[in-house]
C-alpha cells in the first residue's frame, strides 16, 4: 500500500539498501532482541481514506455542542471572545507552524521577532519589566511561579487564595508536592481573599502568596492591601491575571507584584476543549535570570543589522540539565503568535474597548438578572463574570438553557460546597443584548 | 519610524487612529467606567499596543514568515526533533467548530464526540506502546516526563518506600530528563555510555542501588542507537526495586517493530508533535501523553476518561492519583491532529513510517561516513550522529558547517548534542523525505567537507545568503534587551 506521506519507491529502496550494504530493511532492525520484537499487526484502528476520514471526523465534531452555534455564558477561565480572522491566516502560514524552536537565528528571524513583540505586549499589559516567550497555560505558569518563589526566597510555604481557579490550585498542589513545598489555602470572604485569614497564615516560611485578578468569581482582588501584607513578610507577590482585563484595569505590575502570570486564551485562541492555550510569565527585572522557559533578546549581526536570538539560555534545561530553572522545553509559541496577532489587530484602542465592553455587558446582565428578582452574591467590582444564586440545580438550568441555544454558566457547587446552586456567569463582548435578554428571561423566569 | 534597513517591529509601524479589527458597537446601555471603577483599579497609563490597518498587519507578519524556515520551506533534519511533514488535513479537522469551539467545562453529555476521539486516541497509543493505560493530560514531552516521574514517586511512596531519591539518566539523554527529575523532587544521577554508544551495563550496576527510583531511557537513544541490552537493563532496575521510564522522543524509529511495554518499561511518554505529526509551531504547542503499566494506573493524573456502555465520562474519584498536571484535559487541539494522522496511516502505515525513517537515516549515514568521523559504526535507527573532528583540525567547526548549510536552503542538523560526542552533528531525516532530497543534502554536506579542506574561509564566514549574518549572542546575554521601548 502506498501512503501519501511516504515518498520512497521500491526502486529507491533497492538503491538505498545497496548503499547501506544490506539486503532488507529487516536487517536494520536486527539489533532489537528477538524476544522483544513485535510480531503481527498493531491493534491500531484501521486506515481511513480522506473522504471517509473527513466524514468520520465531521461526525465526531458534530456530536459536540459548540460555542459558535450557541451563545455561551460559560467562562471560568476560558472565554468566548471575538477572534479576528487575520489570526488564523497568519498562524496557518506554514513558515510559522511547521518550524521548530528558533535555534538557528539566521533562518528564524520571523519567529524570533514575533516572540520579541509578544514579550513586549505582555510587558505593556502587565506593567512588568520582562516576559518570557510563553508557558503551557495559565495554571502551570502559576505553579512555576510558586517554584521560582520558593527557589528565590529559600522558603517552603506557598499560600494560595481559594478565589484562585480550582484547577489551577490542583495543578499547584501537584507541582508543590514534587518540590516538597507545602501549600496553604486561604478562604475567600464576599468573593475575595480574606485579608484577616491571610495575615494569620503569613509567617517567615512563606515563599509567596498567589491571588487571581480578576479572580475565579470575576471579582477584583484588593491588590494594594494584599501587596502590603505579602511584602511585610518578605514573601513574593504572585498575581494571575486575565490579560484582556488589564486592557482596562490597573496592571498588577503597578501594584507591586513580583510575578504576573496568566493565560492569553482571550486573545485570539479558540477554547478547543481546554487546550492548547498559552500561558504567559512576567517578572520584575530583578528576577530576569530566574525565569523559566525561553527568552528572546535583541542584538546585532556582524554587519550591524538588528536581529533577535534566544538568550539567557544558561537558565534552561538543554544547557543546565538538572540545575535548570525549569524542565520546560516545548512551549506554546504558535499560540503566542496568535495572541500577538489578535492584540495587534484589536490594537491599543480595540483592546481597551473590548475590555470595557466586557465590563459593561456583564454589568447589564447582572442588573437585568437582579431586576428579574435573582439573587446575586458578592458585592465588589468585577470584570466579565459574576455569581448568581438559583433555586434549583445549575445542571438542570443548563439543560433548559441548552434547549434555547444557550450554554449556561459554571456550576460553582462542583468546587465550593457552600456555593451549590450558584452559577458563575460570564458575559463577553460576543454576547448580544438579545442573547443576554433571552438568558435573563430563561433564568429569571424560573425563579 | 524606523529609518534604517532593519525589519520593522510592528510597534514601529503604529500610528494612532488605525485598527485592523472593528468590534460591534455597544448594544447595551453605556456605563461610565471612570465613575464605576474604584480609583485603584482604573488604569491610568494605557498599554502601548500597536495601531495598524489590516493590510499593514498582514504584510508585517507575511514579511516575518518569509524570514522563517519551516518543514514546508525545505529539509529540516534536526536530530531528535522529528521534523516530519505536517499533514494539511490535520489542520482542517482541528478547526471544525465541534473541535475548536467547545468549552472544557461544558456538560459531558454535550461533548461526547470529543471524548470519543480522546478515548480512541488513548486506545491507539496503548496499542503502539504496549502499555495498559494512557493519559492525554500532559502538554508536552518534558511535562510528560515530570508526570511520569511523579507517578513513579507516588508508587514508591504507596509502598512505604520514601528513600528512593535518585533517577538515573544516561549521559546522552535529553536535557529535559535530568531537569524533569529535579522538578519531580529527585536527584539526577548519570550513567555512562560505553564504546558502542549505548548504556554501559557495568556502570549501570555501579549506580543502581536501593535509592534508585527509576532509570530514564530513550530507546533508540539520542545517538540513534538501539539499546540492545534493554532486557538486562530492565532486569537490573527491576530487581533493585526501581521503575523503567521510556522517553518517547524517538518513538518514530520503532513503531510496529518493538513496543516499550514489551521491553520492560513501566512508564512511557510520547511526543505527539514529533512522531504523530502535530506541528512544532515554532516551539509549541506540543502534546505529551503518558502510558503506564497496570501497577501505576491508580496514580494517573485525574480525571481519567472512562467508557461506560456507549457513553464517555471523566472519573474524578481517583484517591491515589497524583492529581492534576494541567487544567482540563491536555492539548486537545494537538490530540485531534494526532488522531487524524493515525487514522490516515492505519497500523500498516505506521509500521512503514518507522521502516522508512530508519532506511533514510542509514542511507544518509553511509553516504556521509567517509568524509566525517562516524563515532558508532553499527546500523542506526531513525537518526545518527557524525563528528566534525576532522574538519575541526582544519579550523572549521561544526557550527561553521551548520551555518554553511543555511546557504543552501537547509535547516542544519542538531549540533553539539548529545554532549558525549565531540563536534557532533545529529541528523534525523524522517520518513517523509524523498531520496532526491537526501541525496542533495548529502552532496552539499560532502561539498562543505571539501570546502573545509580547500577553501575553509567560505565555511568559516557562512552564512552568506541569509537575511541576517551571525548574531552577537554574547552582548545579547550580557546586556539583555528583552522588549521594545519607544526611542
Amino acid at each position: 500500500m502506498k501512503h501519501r506521506y511516504l515518498p520512497t519507491t521500491e526502486r529507491d529502496k533497492k538503491e538505498m539498501l545497496e548503499t547501506i550494504g544490506v539486503n532488507s530493511i529487516e536487517e536494520l532492525f536486527a539489533d532489537i532482541p528477538e524476544s522483544v520484537r513485535f510480531k503481527g499487526d498493531l491493534k491500531v484502528e484501521k486506515q481511513l481514506f480522506e473522504p471517509e476520514l473527513i466524514r468520520y471526523m465531521s461526525k465526531l465534531a458534530r456530536k459536540n455542542v459548540n460555542t459558535i452555534e450557541n451563545a455561551s455564558f460559560l467562562g471560568a477561565g476560558v472565554y468566548d471572545h471575538a477572534i479576528p480572522s487575520v489570526v488564523d491566516h497568519v498562524i496557518r502560514r506554514s513558515e510559522f507552524y511547521t518550524a521548530y524552536t528558533p535555534y538557528q537565528p539566521e533562518i528564524s528571524q520571523g519567529e524570533l521577532q514575533a516572540i520579541f513583540e509578544f514579550q513586549t505586549m505582555i510587558c505593556e499589559l502587565t506593567g512588568m519589566d520582562v516576559a518570557n516567550s510563553s508557558m503551557y497555560d495559565g495554571p502551570t505558569a502559576l505553579a512555576e511561579a510558586g517554584l521560582l518563589s520558593a527557589g528565590q526566597t529559600k522558603k517552603k510555604k506557598i499560600i494560595v487564595s481559594k478565589s484562585v481557579h480550582p484547577e489551577a490550585r490542583a495543578v499547584i498542589d501537584t507541582y508543590a508536592r514534587g518540590q516538597h513545598l507545602s501549600v496553604v489555602e486561604v478562604d475567600a470572604v464576599n468573593g475575595v481573599t480574606d485579608l484577616d485569614k491571610l495575615k494569620e497564615e503569613m509567617d517567615d516560611e512563606t515563599a509567596c502568596v498567589m491571588v487571581q485578578y480578576p479572580n475565579f468569581f470575576g471579582q477584583l482582588e484588593p491588590l494594594p492591601e494584599l501587596e502590603e501584607i505579602v511584602h511585610q513578610h518578605k514573601s513574593m507577590f504572585v498575581v494571575s491575571s486575565n490579560p484582556l482585563a488589564l486592557g482596562r484595569l490597573t496592571p498588577p505590575g503597578d501594584m507591586g507584584a513580583d510575578i504576573v502570570v496568566g493565560d492569553c486564551q482571550p486573545f485570539g485562541i479558540p477554547a478547543q476543549y481546554g487546550g492548547p492555550h498559552c500561558g504567559y510569565f512576567a517578572v520584575t527585572k530583578k528576577l530576569m535570570r530566574k525565569v523559566p522557559g525561553r527568552l528572546v533578546g535583541e542584538t546585532k549581526d556582524e554587519v550591524g543589522q538588528r536581529g533577535y536570538v534566544l538568550t539567557l539560555q544558561a537558565r534552561e534545561q538543554h544547557i543546565r540539565r538538572d540545575k535548570a530553572t525549569s524542565n520546560i522545553c516545548s512551549n506554546q509559541a504558535l499560540n503566542a503568535l496568535a495572541s500577538s496577532v489578535a492584540m495587534s489587530a484589536l490594537g491599543k484602542e480595540g483592546v481597551r474597548t473590548m475590555a470595557e465592553q466586557n465590563i459593561k455587558k456583564a454589568y447589564y446582565a447582572k442588573s437585568q438578572l437582579e431586576n428579574a428578582g435573582l439573587t446575586t452574591v458578592f458585592d465588589g467590582v468585577y470584570f466579565n463574570e459574576f455569581v448568581i444564586k438559583l433555586n434549583g440545580s445549575v445542571k438542570e438550568m443548563n439543560q433548559k438553557l441548552l434547549n434555547k441555544g444557550i450554554i449556561g454558566g459554571y456550576d460553582l457547587g462542583r468546587d465550593y460546597p457552600e456555593l451549590s446552586n450558584h452559577m458563575l456567569v460570564a458575559v463577553t463582548e460576543n454576547r448580544t443584548k438579545e442573547e443576554i435578554d433571552t438568558f435573563v428571561k430563561e433564568v429569571g423566569g424560573a425563579q | 519610524m524606523n529609518t534604517n534597513q532593519d525589519q520593522s517591529l510592528i510597534f514601529e509601524l503604529s500610528e494612532p487612529g488605525r485598527i485592523s479589527y472593528s468590534l460591534p458597537e455597544l448594544d447595551v446601555p453605556d456605563l461610565d467606567l471612570n465613575e464605576w471603577l474604584p480609583e485603584e483599579f482604573n488604569r491610568q497609563k494605557e498599554p502601548e499596543l500597536p495601531e495598524v490597518s489590516e493590510l499593514q498587519l498582514m504584510r508585517h507578519y507575511t514579511a516575518l514568515s518569509k524570514r522563517n524556515h519551516g518543514v514546508d520551506s525545505g529539509f529540516y533534519p534536526l536530530g531528535s526533533c522529528t521534523m516530519k511533514y505536517n499533514p494539511k488535513i490535520n489542520e482542517d479537522v482541528a478547526r471544525y467548530p465541534g473541535f475548536s469551539s467547545i468549552h472544557p467545562l461544558q456538560e459531558e453529555e454535550t461533548v461526547q464526540g470529543a471524548l470519543e476521539m480522546m478515548y480512541n486516541l488513548q486506545e491507539n497509543l496503548v496499542a503502539v506502546t504496549g502499555m495498559d493505560e494512557v493519559t492525554l493530560q500532559p502538554a508536552a514531552g518534558a511535562h510528560g516526563e515530570w508526570t511520569g516521574l511523579m507517578m513513579i514517586r507516588a508508587f514508591h511512596e504507596a509502598n512505604g518506600d520514601f528513600n528512593r531519591t535518585k533517577v538515573i539518566v544516561p549521559d546522552s539523554a535529553h536535557g529535559t530528563n535530568p531537569a524533569s527529575a529535579t522538578v519531580a523532587g529527585f536527584e539526577a544521577v548519570t550513567v555512562k555510555s560505553n564504546e558502542k554508544g549505548i548504556v554501559d551495563l557495568e556502570d549501570l550496576k555501579r549506580v543502581v542501588d536501593k535509592d534508585t527510583a527509576a532509570l530514564m531511557l530513550t530507546n533508540p537513544n539520542t545517538l540513534g542507537l538501539f539499546e540492545e541490552d534493554i532486557i538486562e537493563m530492565a532486569e537490573i532496575i527491576h530487581s533493585a526495586g526501581g521503575k523503567l521510564y521510556y522517553d518517547g522522543a524517538n518513538m518514530n524509529a520503532i513503531m510496529g517493530a518493538a513496543r516499550p511495554g514489551d521491553m520492560g518499561f513501566d512508564v512511557v511518554h510520547l511526543n505527539l508533535h514529533k512522531t504523530f505529526t502535530g506541528p512544532h509551531g515554532g516551539g509549541g504547542p506540543g502534546s505529551g501523553p503518558v502510558g503506564v503499566k497496570a501497577d501505576l494506573v491508580p496514580y494517573l493524573p485525574k480525571p481519567v476518561l472512562v467508557k461506560e456502555d456507549a457513553a464517555y465520562r471523566f472519573d474524578y474519584d481517583r484517591p491515589d492519583s497524583i492529581g492534576r498536571v494541567k487544567p482540563y484535559y491536555g492539548n486537545f487541539g494537538i490530540n485531534v491532529r494526532a488522531y487524524t494522522y493515525i487514522r490516515t496511516m492505519g497500523p500498516d502505515g505506521l509500521k512503514q513510517v518507522s521502516e522508512n525513517a530508519v532506511l533514510n537515516a542509514n542511507y544518509m549515514m553511509r553516504r556521509l561516513q567517509d568524509a566525517f568521523v562516524l563515532p558508532y559504526t553499527q546500523h542506526c535507527k531513525h537518526e545518527f550522529v557524525i563528528s566534525g573532528k576532522k574538519q575541526k583540525k582544519l579550523g572549521v567547526r561544526t557550527l561553521d558547517m551548520a551555518k554553511r548549510l543555511l546557504d543552501f536552503g537547509y535547516h542544519p542538523p542538531t549540533i553539539y548534542f548529545p554532549i558525549n560526542v565531540e563536534e557532533c552533528m545529529m541528523i534525523e531525516p524522517t520518513e517523509t523525505e524523498s531520496k532526491e532530497t537526501l541525496d542533495e543534502f548529502c552532496d552539499r554536506l560532502l561539498q562543505i567537507a571539501k570546502e573545509a579542506e580547500e577553501n575553509p574561509e567560505v565555511v568559516q564566514e557562512a552564512p552568506h545568503t541569509t537575511v541576517i549574518k551571525r548574531l552577537d549572542e554574547t552582548t545579547a546575554a550580557r546586556k539583555p534587551i528583552l522588549r521594545y521601548q519607544k526611542a
